[in-house]
Protein backbone atom coordinates (compact mmCIF):
# COMPACT_ATOMS: atom_id res chain seq x y z
CA UNK A 1 0.00 0.00 0.00
CA UNK A 2 2.68 2.47 1.02
CA UNK A 3 5.96 2.82 2.80
CA UNK A 4 6.16 1.80 6.42
CA UNK A 5 6.60 5.32 7.66
CA UNK A 6 3.62 6.56 5.76
CA UNK A 7 0.18 6.28 7.28
CA UNK A 8 -1.87 4.02 5.00
CA UNK A 9 -5.11 5.42 6.24
CA UNK A 10 -6.47 8.87 5.66
CA UNK A 11 -9.88 10.47 5.53
CA UNK A 12 -10.63 8.89 2.19
CA UNK A 13 -9.99 5.47 3.70
CA UNK A 14 -12.92 5.98 6.05
CA UNK A 15 -13.10 5.07 9.72
CA UNK A 16 -10.42 2.75 11.02
CA UNK A 17 -12.98 0.37 12.42
CA UNK A 18 -14.77 -0.78 9.33
CA UNK A 19 -18.55 -0.86 9.69
CA UNK A 20 -18.72 -4.61 9.34
CA UNK A 21 -16.56 -5.07 12.41
CA UNK A 22 -19.68 -4.45 14.51
CA UNK A 23 -21.63 -7.11 12.67
CA UNK A 24 -18.88 -9.71 12.82
CA UNK A 25 -18.52 -9.46 9.04
CA UNK A 26 -22.12 -10.39 8.35
CA UNK A 27 -23.91 -8.54 5.61
CA UNK A 28 -26.92 -10.71 4.94
CA UNK A 29 -29.94 -8.85 6.14
CA UNK A 30 -32.92 -10.17 4.25
CA UNK A 31 -34.10 -12.39 7.09
CA UNK A 32 -36.98 -10.07 8.02
CA UNK A 33 -37.20 -8.23 4.70
CA UNK A 34 -36.33 -4.91 6.32
CA UNK A 35 -36.77 -2.02 3.91
CA UNK A 36 -36.00 1.69 4.02
CA UNK A 37 -39.35 2.61 5.52
CA UNK A 38 -39.97 -0.48 7.60
CA UNK A 39 -40.85 0.93 11.01
CA UNK A 40 -39.11 -0.32 14.13
CA UNK A 41 -39.62 0.36 17.82
CA UNK A 42 -37.64 -0.90 20.80
CA UNK A 43 -39.32 -2.74 23.65
CA UNK A 44 -36.73 -2.17 26.42
CA UNK A 45 -36.54 1.26 28.03
CA UNK A 46 -33.54 3.56 27.84
CA UNK A 47 -32.44 2.33 31.28
CA UNK A 48 -32.67 -1.31 30.25
CA UNK A 49 -30.65 -0.64 27.10
CA UNK A 50 -27.43 -0.27 29.07
CA UNK A 51 -27.33 -4.02 29.58
CA UNK A 52 -26.80 -4.48 25.84
CA UNK A 53 -23.57 -4.17 23.83
CA UNK A 54 -22.94 -0.53 22.84
CA UNK A 55 -24.14 -0.55 19.22
CA UNK A 56 -27.34 -2.37 20.16
CA UNK A 57 -27.87 -0.10 23.16
CA UNK A 58 -27.62 2.97 20.92
CA UNK A 59 -30.32 1.58 18.64
CA UNK A 60 -32.61 0.71 21.54
CA UNK A 61 -32.18 4.18 23.05
CA UNK A 62 -32.93 5.76 19.68
CA UNK A 63 -35.98 3.65 18.90
CA UNK A 64 -38.12 4.62 21.88
CA UNK A 65 -40.69 5.83 19.36
CA UNK A 66 -41.40 4.37 15.89
CA UNK A 67 -38.66 5.09 13.37
CA UNK A 68 -37.85 3.88 9.91
CA UNK A 69 -34.85 1.68 9.21
CA UNK A 70 -33.44 4.53 7.08
CA UNK A 71 -33.70 6.96 10.02
CA UNK A 72 -31.97 4.54 12.37
CA UNK A 73 -29.11 4.17 9.87
CA UNK A 74 -28.82 7.93 9.41
CA UNK A 75 -28.94 8.80 13.11
CA UNK A 76 -26.64 5.98 14.27
CA UNK A 77 -24.42 6.85 11.30
CA UNK A 78 -23.82 3.35 9.99
CA UNK A 79 -24.50 2.12 6.43
CA UNK A 80 -27.94 0.64 5.80
CA UNK A 81 -26.82 -2.97 5.36
CA UNK A 82 -25.03 -2.83 8.71
CA UNK A 83 -28.02 -1.38 10.51
CA UNK A 84 -30.25 -4.05 8.97
CA UNK A 85 -28.03 -6.76 10.43
CA UNK A 86 -28.03 -5.15 13.89
CA UNK A 87 -31.79 -4.61 13.79
CA UNK A 88 -32.32 -8.21 12.70
CA UNK A 89 -30.35 -9.34 15.75
CA UNK A 90 -32.50 -7.16 18.01
CA UNK A 91 -35.70 -8.43 16.39
CA UNK A 92 -34.55 -12.01 16.83
CA UNK A 93 -33.92 -11.35 20.52
CA UNK A 94 -37.33 -9.73 20.86
CA UNK A 95 -35.85 -6.34 21.79
CA UNK A 96 -37.30 -4.66 18.72
CA UNK A 97 -40.56 -5.11 16.86
CA UNK A 98 -41.06 -4.03 13.26
CA UNK A 99 -43.79 -3.28 10.79
CA UNK A 100 -43.35 -3.37 7.05
CA UNK A 101 -45.00 -0.92 4.70
CA UNK A 102 -47.89 -2.22 2.60
CA UNK A 103 -46.69 -4.57 -0.15
CA UNK A 104 -46.40 -3.01 -3.57
CA UNK A 105 -48.86 -5.44 -5.10
CA UNK A 106 -51.63 -3.62 -3.32
CA UNK A 107 -53.11 -0.50 -4.87
CA UNK A 108 -52.60 2.51 -2.64
CA UNK A 109 -55.32 2.81 -0.03
CA UNK A 110 -57.54 5.85 -0.73
CA UNK A 111 -57.90 6.53 3.00
CA UNK A 112 -54.14 6.67 3.38
CA UNK A 113 -53.83 8.90 0.32
CA UNK A 114 -56.51 11.24 1.64
CA UNK A 115 -54.75 11.42 5.01
CA UNK A 116 -51.44 12.21 3.28
CA UNK A 117 -53.14 14.88 1.19
CA UNK A 118 -54.76 16.50 4.24
CA UNK A 119 -51.49 16.26 6.17
CA UNK A 120 -49.48 18.03 3.47
CA UNK A 121 -52.08 20.78 3.15
CA UNK A 122 -51.90 21.38 6.89
CA UNK A 123 -48.12 21.79 6.95
CA UNK B 1 -36.59 -9.61 29.47
CA UNK B 2 -38.44 -8.13 26.58
CA UNK B 3 -41.67 -9.88 27.43
CA UNK B 4 -41.53 -8.94 31.11
CA UNK B 5 -40.89 -5.33 30.38
CA UNK B 6 -42.97 -4.93 27.31
CA UNK B 7 -44.81 -1.68 27.47
CA UNK B 8 -48.33 -2.33 26.22
CA UNK B 9 -48.20 1.10 24.63
CA UNK B 10 -45.30 -0.04 22.52
CA UNK B 11 -47.55 -1.50 19.91
CA UNK B 12 -46.49 -0.72 16.42
CA UNK B 13 -49.62 0.34 14.60
CA UNK B 14 -48.19 3.26 12.63
CA UNK B 15 -47.96 3.13 8.86
CA UNK B 16 -45.10 4.56 6.82
CA UNK B 17 -45.43 5.76 3.25
CA UNK B 18 -42.91 7.35 0.92
CA UNK B 19 -42.66 9.68 -2.00
CA UNK B 20 -39.62 10.13 -4.22
CA UNK B 21 -38.01 13.30 -5.48
CA UNK B 22 -36.00 12.55 -8.62
CA UNK B 23 -34.05 14.55 -11.16
CA UNK B 24 -30.53 15.23 -12.31
CA UNK B 25 -27.54 15.87 -10.11
CA UNK B 26 -27.71 19.25 -8.40
CA UNK B 27 -31.25 20.06 -9.50
CA UNK B 28 -32.42 20.77 -5.95
CA UNK B 29 -33.86 17.45 -4.76
CA UNK B 30 -32.47 17.66 -1.25
CA UNK B 31 -33.48 21.32 -1.08
CA UNK B 32 -37.04 20.35 -1.93
CA UNK B 33 -37.04 17.58 0.67
CA UNK B 34 -35.67 19.99 3.27
CA UNK B 35 -38.28 22.65 2.53
CA UNK B 36 -41.08 20.52 3.99
CA UNK B 37 -39.32 18.00 6.24
CA UNK B 38 -39.84 18.34 9.99
CA UNK B 39 -36.17 17.48 10.52
CA UNK B 40 -33.17 18.67 8.52
CA UNK B 41 -32.68 16.17 5.69
CA UNK B 42 -31.08 12.98 6.94
CA UNK B 43 -28.47 11.07 5.02
CA UNK B 44 -28.00 7.35 4.97
CA UNK B 45 -25.62 5.24 2.98
CA UNK B 46 -26.22 2.12 0.98
CA UNK B 47 -23.21 0.10 -0.05
CA UNK B 48 -22.66 -0.61 -3.70
CA UNK B 49 -22.34 -4.31 -2.99
CA UNK B 50 -26.08 -4.57 -2.48
CA UNK B 51 -26.39 -4.22 -6.25
CA UNK B 52 -26.07 -7.95 -6.61
CA UNK B 53 -28.66 -10.14 -5.04
CA UNK B 54 -27.77 -12.74 -2.48
CA UNK B 55 -24.36 -11.30 -1.75
CA UNK B 56 -23.42 -12.78 1.57
CA UNK B 57 -20.04 -11.27 2.16
CA UNK B 58 -17.60 -8.96 0.53
CA UNK B 59 -15.48 -11.74 -0.99
CA UNK B 60 -15.01 -11.38 -4.71
CA UNK B 61 -15.95 -7.74 -4.69
CA UNK B 62 -13.12 -5.64 -5.91
CA UNK B 63 -11.54 -2.54 -4.47
CA UNK B 64 -14.66 -0.50 -5.10
CA UNK B 65 -16.62 -2.51 -2.54
CA UNK B 66 -16.83 0.35 -0.10
CA UNK B 67 -18.36 2.75 -2.58
CA UNK B 68 -21.42 4.19 -0.97
CA UNK B 69 -24.53 5.79 -2.34
CA UNK B 70 -25.87 8.57 -0.20
CA UNK B 71 -29.63 8.85 0.15
CA UNK B 72 -31.08 12.05 1.49
CA UNK B 73 -34.53 11.95 2.99
CA UNK B 74 -36.93 13.85 5.19
CA UNK B 75 -39.81 12.98 7.48
CA UNK B 76 -43.28 14.41 7.96
CA UNK B 77 -45.27 12.96 10.86
CA UNK B 78 -48.79 13.33 9.57
CA UNK B 79 -50.29 11.72 12.66
CA UNK B 80 -49.10 9.25 15.29
CA UNK B 81 -50.41 6.59 12.93
CA UNK B 82 -49.02 7.86 9.64
CA UNK B 83 -45.48 8.92 8.76
CA UNK B 84 -44.53 10.25 5.33
CA UNK B 85 -40.95 9.95 4.11
CA UNK B 86 -39.57 11.91 1.18
CA UNK B 87 -36.54 10.34 -0.48
CA UNK B 88 -34.28 12.06 -2.96
CA UNK B 89 -33.02 9.65 -5.61
CA UNK B 90 -29.28 9.44 -6.22
CA UNK B 91 -28.38 11.90 -8.99
CA UNK B 92 -25.83 9.81 -10.80
CA UNK B 93 -26.82 7.25 -13.38
CA UNK B 94 -24.42 4.65 -12.06
CA UNK B 95 -26.63 4.25 -9.01
CA UNK B 96 -29.57 2.93 -10.96
CA UNK B 97 -29.74 -0.18 -8.82
CA UNK B 98 -30.92 1.93 -5.91
CA UNK B 99 -33.94 3.16 -7.81
CA UNK B 100 -35.70 -0.19 -7.65
CA UNK B 101 -35.44 -0.34 -3.89
CA UNK B 102 -36.51 3.29 -3.62
CA UNK B 103 -39.48 2.84 -5.94
CA UNK B 104 -40.69 -0.29 -4.16
CA UNK B 105 -43.74 0.70 -2.19
CA UNK B 106 -43.50 4.38 -3.16
CA UNK B 107 -46.84 6.14 -3.69
CA UNK B 108 -45.48 8.41 -6.40
CA UNK B 109 -42.66 10.68 -7.45
CA UNK B 110 -41.77 14.25 -8.23
CA UNK B 111 -39.44 14.70 -11.18
CA UNK B 112 -37.62 17.96 -10.61
CA UNK B 113 -36.53 19.57 -13.87
CA UNK B 114 -33.97 22.29 -14.46
CA UNK B 115 -34.69 24.04 -17.76
CA UNK B 116 -31.00 24.83 -18.21
CA UNK B 117 -30.30 21.13 -18.58
CA UNK B 118 -33.59 19.46 -19.16
CA UNK B 119 -31.99 16.26 -20.43
CA UNK B 120 -30.75 15.47 -16.91
CA UNK B 121 -34.26 14.44 -15.87
CA UNK B 122 -34.94 12.19 -18.89
CA UNK B 123 -33.72 9.04 -17.08
CA UNK B 124 -36.11 9.68 -14.19
CA UNK B 125 -39.07 10.22 -16.52
CA UNK B 126 -38.21 7.01 -18.41
CA UNK B 127 -37.85 5.03 -15.21
CA UNK B 128 -41.20 6.05 -13.71
CA UNK B 129 -43.02 5.60 -17.02
CA UNK B 130 -41.65 2.08 -17.42
CA UNK B 131 -42.34 1.27 -13.81
CA UNK B 132 -45.88 2.64 -13.95
CA UNK B 133 -45.26 4.83 -10.90
CA UNK B 134 -47.38 8.01 -11.00
CA UNK B 135 -45.30 11.18 -11.17
CA UNK B 136 -45.57 14.91 -11.63
CA UNK B 137 -42.96 17.21 -13.14
CA UNK B 138 -41.89 20.23 -11.11
CA UNK B 139 -39.99 22.77 -13.17
CA UNK B 140 -37.62 24.32 -10.66
CA UNK B 141 -37.29 28.03 -11.31
CA UNK B 142 -33.76 28.93 -10.30
CA UNK B 143 -32.81 32.54 -9.95
CA UNK B 144 -31.68 33.85 -13.29
CA UNK B 145 -32.65 30.70 -15.14
CA UNK B 146 -34.64 31.37 -18.26
CA UNK B 147 -38.23 30.45 -17.51
CA UNK B 148 -39.83 28.28 -20.07
CA UNK B 149 -43.54 27.65 -19.92
CA UNK B 150 -44.71 24.28 -18.70
CA UNK B 151 -46.02 23.46 -22.17
CA UNK B 152 -42.60 23.96 -23.70
CA UNK B 153 -41.12 21.68 -21.06
CA UNK B 154 -43.88 19.12 -21.63
CA UNK B 155 -43.12 19.07 -25.35
CA UNK B 156 -39.40 18.70 -24.70
CA UNK B 157 -39.90 15.86 -22.21
CA UNK B 158 -42.58 14.20 -24.34
CA UNK B 159 -44.58 13.03 -21.32
CA UNK B 160 -48.17 11.90 -21.34
CA UNK B 161 -50.66 14.80 -21.35
CA UNK B 162 -52.17 13.48 -18.11
CA UNK B 163 -48.89 13.97 -16.22
CA UNK B 164 -49.27 17.18 -14.18
CA UNK B 165 -46.57 19.74 -14.74
CA UNK B 166 -46.02 22.88 -12.68
CA UNK B 167 -43.49 25.59 -12.04
CA UNK B 168 -42.01 25.53 -8.55
CA UNK B 169 -39.29 26.83 -6.28
CA UNK B 170 -37.69 23.94 -4.42
CA UNK B 171 -36.55 26.26 -1.64
CA UNK B 172 -40.05 27.43 -0.87
CA UNK B 173 -42.21 25.44 1.54
CA UNK B 174 -45.54 26.55 0.08
CA UNK B 175 -44.34 25.83 -3.44
CA UNK B 176 -43.16 22.34 -2.48
CA UNK B 177 -46.46 21.70 -0.69
CA UNK B 178 -48.29 22.60 -3.89
CA UNK B 179 -46.16 20.13 -5.86
CA UNK B 180 -46.84 17.37 -3.33
CA UNK B 181 -50.57 18.10 -3.21
CA UNK B 182 -50.67 17.91 -7.03
CA UNK B 183 -48.79 14.61 -6.88
CA UNK B 184 -51.11 13.01 -4.32
CA UNK B 185 -54.19 14.13 -6.26
CA UNK B 186 -52.66 12.58 -9.38
CA UNK B 187 -51.93 9.35 -7.47
CA UNK B 188 -55.54 9.27 -6.22
CA UNK B 189 -56.91 9.70 -9.74
CA UNK B 190 -54.62 6.93 -10.98
CA UNK B 191 -55.61 4.59 -8.15
CA UNK B 192 -59.30 5.05 -8.96
CA UNK B 193 -58.63 3.95 -12.51
CA UNK B 194 -56.89 0.78 -11.40
CA UNK B 195 -58.91 -2.40 -11.37
CA UNK B 196 -59.70 -3.47 -7.82
CA UNK B 197 -57.25 -5.90 -6.28
CA UNK B 198 -54.39 -5.03 -8.61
Amino acid sequence: MSGEDEAWFDEAAGPLVRPYAVTGGRTRSDQFGLELITLVVALPSVAEASALPPEYARIVRLCQRPMSVAEVAALIDLPLPVIKVLLSDLIEQNYVIFRRAAPMSEAPDQHVLQAVLDGIRKL
Amino acid sequence: MASENSDPRRRLTATAVKLLVAGGFGVGKTTMVGSVSEVPPLRTEELLTSASEGVDDLAGVEAKSTTTVALDFGRITISPELILYLFGTPGQDRFWFMWDELATGALGAVVLADTRRLESCFPAVDFFERRGLPFVVGVNCFDGAHRYGTEEVRAALDVDPTVPMLLCDARDRESTKQVLVTLIQHVMRNAELLPAGR
